[in-house]
């Protein structure tokens, strides 16, 4: 045991020195503790992968830094590198917690997606067609005044100044614009739902 | 309930990390310089 600690620090030596292979011996020796211990925590292998990465990033910038004091000690050091990296790593999850699909309840079968699918696209050009097909069936002016109030966006003010009648008129126009529609839906049994 | 001791134990699964991984790291030392100036330590990436 003490002679593989003692080679840990006379290799770590080396590399501090311009030894990189002697950073590739250190590696390979501790790789399976190291990546066993993060993955004993996290569970998941990519982020094993990138903890284990950034471990050995911080030991290769501390060695080359000049700023590690050899204590015989460096694989508790590297440990303990790994250790925090997992704890940031939880922390972050925290604070913006990743949603993983576990078992049969999926949340995306009561969040939808708001954008049509080709199906429903068409169904609602369909219903869009039809709509237009039956306002064409009305008297011209309840016509008028429902093209104006609905597809104009204009309010019964601007409209009765537009056609020249009282507001009231237009307001009595477009109300019978929808019972003469209804009246016609019903008729021809049209299905105007998606 | 109980755990079925028949089954094989997960711990067995061979864990370490990838060669890529190892490669990035080793080249990533190659590549690091650190220079010293002034009590100041300037870490450049040489390619």
């Amino acid at each position: 045991m003490n002679k593989e600690l003692t080679q840990d620090a006379v290799l770590v030596s080396n590399y501090i020195n311009g030894n990189e292979q002697a950073l590739s011996i250190l590696i390979e020796r501790h790789k399976q503790k190291i990546y066993s211990f993060i993955y004993s925590k996290v569970y998941d292998r990519d982020v094993t992968e990138d903890v284990f990465q950034d471990t050995f990033i911080k030991v290769i910038r501390t060695l080359k830094r000049g700023k590690y004091n050899e204590e015989g000690k460096f694989l508790p050091w590297v440990m303990r590198i790994a250790h925090n990296l997992v704890i940031d790593h939880f922390r972050k999850n925290k604070r913006m917690p990743k949603f993983q699909n576990a078992g049969d309840f999926s949340i995306f079968s009561v969040l939808s997606d708001s954008s049509l699918n080709a199906e429903k696209s068409l169904i609602k050009d369909q219903v869009e067609s039809d709509v237009r097909r039956i306002i064409e069936e009305l008297p011209e002016d309840q016509k008028q005044v429902l093209l104006m109030r609905i597809y104009q966006d204009m309010s019964f003010k601007e409209i009765s100044e537009r056609t020249g009648v009282s507001i009231n008129t237009a307001l009595g126009r477009m109300r019978y614009a929808l019972i003469n529609m209804r009246k016609v839906i019903d008729q021809n049994n049209i299905v105007l739902t998606n | 309930m109980a755990k079925i001791y028949s089954n094989p134990s997960s711990k067995n699964e061979n864990l370490a990390p990838k060669g890529e991984t190892i490669s990035f790291l080793l080249n990533y030392s190659k590549a690091l310089s650190v220079i010293s100036y002034n009590k100041m330590k300037f870490e450049t990436l040489l390619n």
